[in-house]
């Protein structure tokens, strides 16, 4: 088999695996608690009757491995089960709510990545200048709130300041593409704020990091132009570390949204399981949990192919 | 100790005073930690420095008690997160073989789940107080002490003084402490500073999502999540805990940075 | 004469450095150097680390590396002075009429593109050949520099050929253009001595062709006396000596060129073997876990006391692997060790305190085999400690006598190995081992890491030290001119066997096998015409068969 193709199968399987000991590991999570699912609903006052209907009604005494597999092979086939606060059917909620996350995500994603590359590359291009120092001492700055603050600080300044935009960020499906874009200014900028530091810091890692290689002095010593030698030696090399840099930040929006939605009250998963941690409904937050990891994994798992098959070694073996 | 760079002593400084303020807070606060003393959102005045908040309890107060709590659990979740990294990453690098493959593969398990998400999961059963916190902190974020005192540990056992030890005969605990930890403490204690900026910013989090430190009691996430209604009106006391957060976290970096960089040029110049 | 290719006039080139603890500044690594080269000869720039002499070969394509400056004098190219050209006129120069060979290939070529494109860019770019017509030069460069299948190697990925190739590949790319000079920086350091000579006929020959001019940047005079109509001796960015290849290798002036001149020149007269060995290797077969294939066959060796023994191969020989093997780091799959009379444990951890006390050993880099946290006098002073429970007063005198026996002074004893110069190092390593009054010592390429003479100093010790404390020597090392200054007996290795195995006279005398005949005959010798002559041999030979 071509080792390309073992490789990338071998890293495939490991995401299978890991996201299967990640669902186990969220299931496990909620297990580690001193009482039940039944005294969380019930509070510390239920009598044990009730508590032992309840447990009964929610087939808590079964082994916790089989309720572990009824509940794996239901989430397979879309089924996430009951919230326990509203008696709602999860995955019902969770869809509509997925796909206004990944809105935001996506324009978040659509500004931060083009934009964090090119200030990535300025900051080589002038490497100890002062573009290159203005934008160390950004990142420093936007590493050192956290993202909720950064959001309000967004939200007191520009929109009660200044009165632009809306400070929360409500979306419906009445609206027209420009009128959610719009409601969902804010909200993105902030994460395209907060990701664009760390992207920009390791696009600039990553590009110095070929910039520096014996090769592009060979390019240089046969008289190439300055743009000449980033196009055609420089680029093929430092795409794969770039396309990591873009994919682990991707992740890290992914996280990011949670924070966010909760701060512009934005109708997303993010704020759904902020809502029903607090509340304890557990099916509820599990299903969140595995989506949200599986997404993490998911990008990870890119990244890693994308660096399997831009390298020449393997591309072309011996 | 010459030589320090401007910039490391202003870091030095304004951690060592924020530490200090934690520390003696019930001295400096001018008013109970949870007395309501005044209107709701008073502006700035002489006898509320900061104003008060959103039940007319006075900022200046709430800011420092809340930094102690802030900076408590910060730093022992940081202790916790790197006794147990570090320990098991010299362990698993010295000891190598299937210790190593099972802590290791456990470590990549437990990364490959966001830790806020991961948090929020084993929260939504635990009873929320400040032990749990510092435990569910301190434990997820000691996979990342783990894997760079482990990374730091293969990378000096596998340098010729270390086998020269081996080869002399001496027993693992001089290897660790004599040859191994004396060459891996600066990179671990600059990473020690940005893990404990990580865990203000964790606390902070989960304080704002409701999920960490409970009322009455003071944090900057909490201050932020009580008067964060008062924004829309132009209030801006939601926003005290950024500025707090921000010079907490740039002086500490600081501080880290030039602790890497000694190292640096440890291995080049002179000791 | 006719005007020179190249004049250049007191050249000085500076650059930034950065101390640590102090401020970066500014100084001067090469303080007015003057040199010209007529059109199809070639110099040789010869000198130590840190004599400048590649930033001067850079400087003449008007390139700094790094925080390197060119700060006075001139470069004259073709009757311009390329300092004062402006960027678009250097680029023109650089790749058409000035063109480099770099030390390593493997870093210089481009890992995402063929060789062809990157080997015919210069030239095309540059508007030398159309694409075509470079491509047929590239194959045919490629034929002359006895590459295999010259018509098909230039579609593979440079990590599809060895580095003796590559290297190869990287002179045709220098000479695809026709250039008028050709910079070569170590072009054969990196390489095995038998893949070296076969590089280094390949570029004579190219150079004789083509009829270009060039620079050859070496550390290593008896190459560059190979190739060079003149040489440049530089130290410390200054020139030294500055004559004709024969006035240099013959008729040395300087003191610090006629050392260069007669570097390697120990004479050690072959001992004896005594009755009873230290130290015997028996059918050793040894493999890496987790491999298939084993790097020892069946190795058979004896060292006896106070002698030395080198094993002498390229890399892959497995001469570092015995060495782990007789040190306990990876117990063999076969065969036994008998050490001082007893059998050695296979494992390390099976060994008693004597046998690691007796048995020491000294790395090639001397920078990591000592702890950078600890002083000179901890480093040496532990095994005082370890093995003979050594404390204070008594413990600090025995250091100092052994620094007094490393010609090091008493002011060492508080320095960090940072603190020290690389022959410094090395030496304190041999202290560290002599500390514990071994019986033997293990010398894995001791003085590969060094600049001649330092490594002549290093080899002068150990073999004073040898007659004092009587102690036997591993020596490892694929530099047969170390070899010969030091060894009483040789194990010549090839692919995990002992191809050749005996006395020194013995072994170094003829009749050979294939290998230690193509080795032997492959090591540079500091004559003029040696590599004609060995060129004209294997000619012949190949005629023969």
């Amino acid at each position: 088999m071509h080792p390309v193709v073992k490789l990338v199968s071998q890293r495939l399987a490991l995401g299978l695996l890991l996201l299967f000991a990640a669902s186990a590991l969220i299931f496990l999570g909620t297990l580690i608690l001193p009482g039940d699912v039944a005294q969380s609903i019930l509070g510390q006052s239920a009598t044990p009757e009730a508590l032992a209907n309840l447990r009964e009604e929610l087939g808590l005494n079964r082994p916790a491995l089989v309720r572990y597999f009824d509940w794996l092979f239901s989430a397979l086939q879309g089924d996430l089960g009951i919230a326990l606060t509203n008696g709602q059917d999860i995955a019902e909620s969770i869809g509509k709510r997925l796909g206004n996350t990944l809105f935001l995500a996506f324009w978040a994603a659509v500004i931060s990545v083009p934009l964090a590359i090119f200030l990535g590359l300025l900051a080589v291009r002038y490497r100890d200048r002062w573009p290159d120092k203005l934008i160390s001492a950004v990142t420093l700055a936007s590493i050192s709130i956290p993202e909720f603050l950064i959001g309000y600080l967004l939200i007191y300044f520009v929109a009660v300041q200044m009165g632009l935009f809306s400070s929360v960020a409500m979306i419906n499906d009445s609206m027209s593409l420009f009128e959610k874009l719009n409601a969902i200014a804010l909200p993105v900028a902030v994460l395209t704020l907060v990701v664009l530091a760390h992207m920009m810091r390791m696009t600039r890692a990553a590009i110095l990091n070929v910039m520096q290689s014996a090769y592009i002095e060979t390019a240089e010593l046969k008289g190439l132009s300055t743009f000449h030698v980033i196009a055609r030696h420089a680029f093929p090399n430092a795409i794969a570390p770039i396309v990591n840099v873009v994919m682990l930040n991707l992740a890290y929006l992914v996280v990011g949204v949670v924070v966010i939605e909760v701060v512009f009250v934005y109708p997303g998963m993010g704020q759904y399981l902020v809502d029903h941690v607090s509340k304890r409904d557990v099916p509820v937050v599990q299903a969140c949990g595995l989506i949200f990891a599986a997404v993490y994994i998911l990008l990870n798992m890119i990244a890693d192919i994308v660096a399997i098959l831009s390298n020449p070694r393997l591309r072309h073996p011996k | 100790m010459k030589n320090i760079p401007i910039s490391a002593m202003i870091g030095l400084f304004f951690t060592a005073l924020y530490f200090l303020m934690a520390i003696f807070a019930p001295l400096l606060a001018p008013y109970g930690m949870a007395e309501v003393v005044g209107d709701v959102w008073e502006p700035r005045s002489a006898e509320h420095l900061l104003g008060t908040d959103n039940i007319g309890r006075d900022l200046l107060s709430r800011m420092i008690y809340g930094g102690r709590t802030t900076i408590f659990i910060a730093t022992a979740a940081t202790i916790l997160s790197f006794v147990t990294g570090s320990v098991l990453g010299f362990f698993a690098a010295v000891a190598g073989g299937w210790v190593d493959q099972l802590l290791s593969r456990f470590v990549d398990l437990i990364m490959s789940i966001p830790t806020l998400i991961f948090a929020l999961v084993v929260l939504s059963v635990m009873p929320v107080t400040v032990p749990v916190l510092i435990i569910v902190m301190g434990l997820l974020d000691a996979t990342r002490v783990y894997r760079l005192a482990r990374a730091v540990a293969v990378d000096i056992e596998v340098m010729d003084y270390v086998e020269a030890a081996r080869l002399r005969g001496e027993k693992i605990k001089w290897i660790i402490f004599r040859e191994i930890l004396p060459n891996a403490l600066s990179p671990l204690v600059a990473e020690m500073g940005l893990r404990f900026i990580f865990m203000v910013l964790f606390v902070s989090t989960l304080s704002f999502l409701g999920l960490g430190v409970q009322p009455p009691e003071a944090d900057w996430g909490g201050i932020v999540k009580e008067n964060k209604d008062g924004i829309v009106y132009g209030i801006p006391a939601a926003l005290l805990p950024a500025f707090a957060i921000a010079t907490l976290a740039i002086s500490v970096n600081l501080v880290a940075d030039w602790v890497l960089n000694r190292t640096t040029s440890l291995k080049g110049g002179r000791g | 004469m006719s005007e020179p290719l190249v004049k250049v006039r007191n050249l000085k080139i500076g650059a930034t450095v950065y101390p640590p603890g102090e401020k970066p500044h500014d100084i001067e690594i090469v303080h007015g150097v003057d040199f010209d080269l007529q059109p199809g000869k070639v110099l040789g720039l010869i000198g130590e680390s840190g004599a400048g002499k590649s930033t001067i070969g850079l400087a003449s394509m008007a390139y700094g590396r790094g925080g390197v400056k060119i700060t006075g004098g001139e470069v004259w190219i073709n009757g311009r002075d390329v300092l004062k050209s402006k960027l678009r006129d250097v680029r023109r120069l650089r790749g058409a009429e000035v063109t480099y060979v770099s030390q390593s290939a493997a870093a210089s070529f481009n890992p995402a593109k063929k060789i062809m494109e990157q080997v015919i860019e210069a030239a095309v770019e540059q508007g030398k050949f159309s694409k075509k017509d470079a491509e047929a030069r590239a194959r045919t460069l490629f034929a002359k520099l006895g590459l295999p299948d010259p018509d098909n190697i230039g579609e593979r990925y440079p990590h599809q050929v060895s580095g003796g190739q590559l290297q190869r590949c990287m002179t045709a790319l220098a000479l695809c253009p026709e250039p008028d000079l050709v910079v070569f920086d170590e072009p054969t350091t990196a390489l095995d001595v038998t893949t070296q000579i076969e590089v280094l006929m390949a570029i004579k020959e190219a150079i004789r062709d083509t009829g270009v001019a060039a620079l050859y940047i070496t550390h290593d005079l008896a190459v560059v006396a190979q190739v060079s109509d003149d040489i440049m001796v530089l130290r410390h960015g200054n020139t030294v000596e500055y004559g004709s290849v024969d006035q240099i290798i013959n008729n040395p002036q300087e003191d610090y060129t006629k050392a260069l001149v007669s570097v390697r020149s120990i004479h050690h007269e072959e001992k004896a073997p005594t009755s009873e060995p230290v130290l015997s290797v028996r059918n050793i077969t040894a493999r890496y876990k987790g491999t298939n294939f084993d790097v020892l066959h069946n190795v058979n060796v004896d060292l006896h006391p106070g002698q030395t023994l080198a094993v002498v191969g390229e890399s892959g020989s497995g001469k570092s692997t015995l060495a782990r093997v007789i040190t306990g780091l990876l117990p063999p799959r076969d065969g036994e060790i008998e050490f001082a009379g007893r059998k050695l444990s296979a494992d390390l951890a099976g060994r008693s305190q004597e046998d690691l006390r007796e048995l020491q050993m000294i790395y090639q880099m001397a920078d990591v085999a000592m702890n950078p946290r600890q002083t000179v006098g901890t480093i040496i002073g532990r095994p005082l400690e370890f093995y003979f429970g050594m404390r204070g007063a008594e413990k600090r005198k025995r250091i100092l006598e052994l620094l007094d026996e490393i010609e090091l002074g008493e002011s060492f004893i508080d320095r960090y190995p940072a603190e020290l110069s690389g022959g410094q190092k090395q030496r304190v390593c041999i202290a560290r081992a002599l500390a514990a009054k071994p019986k033997m010592i293990i010398c894995d390429e001791v003085t590969s890491a060094l600049d001649p003479l330092v490594a002549d100093g290093i080899l002068k010790l150990l073999l004073e030290l040898q007659k004092i404390e009587n102690v036997a020597y591993l020596f490892i090392t694929h530099d047969l001119a170390t070899v010969r200054a030091i060894s009483d007996n040789i194990a010549v290795m090839y692919q995990g066997k002992v191809q050749r195995y005996g006395g020194k006279t013995e072994v170094l005398s003829p009749p050979f096998d294939d290998y230690t005949d193509l080795l032997l005959s492959s090591v540079p010798e500091m004559r003029l015409g040696w590599l004609e002559e060995v060129i004209a041999n294997r000619k012949m030979e190949s005629a023969g068969n």
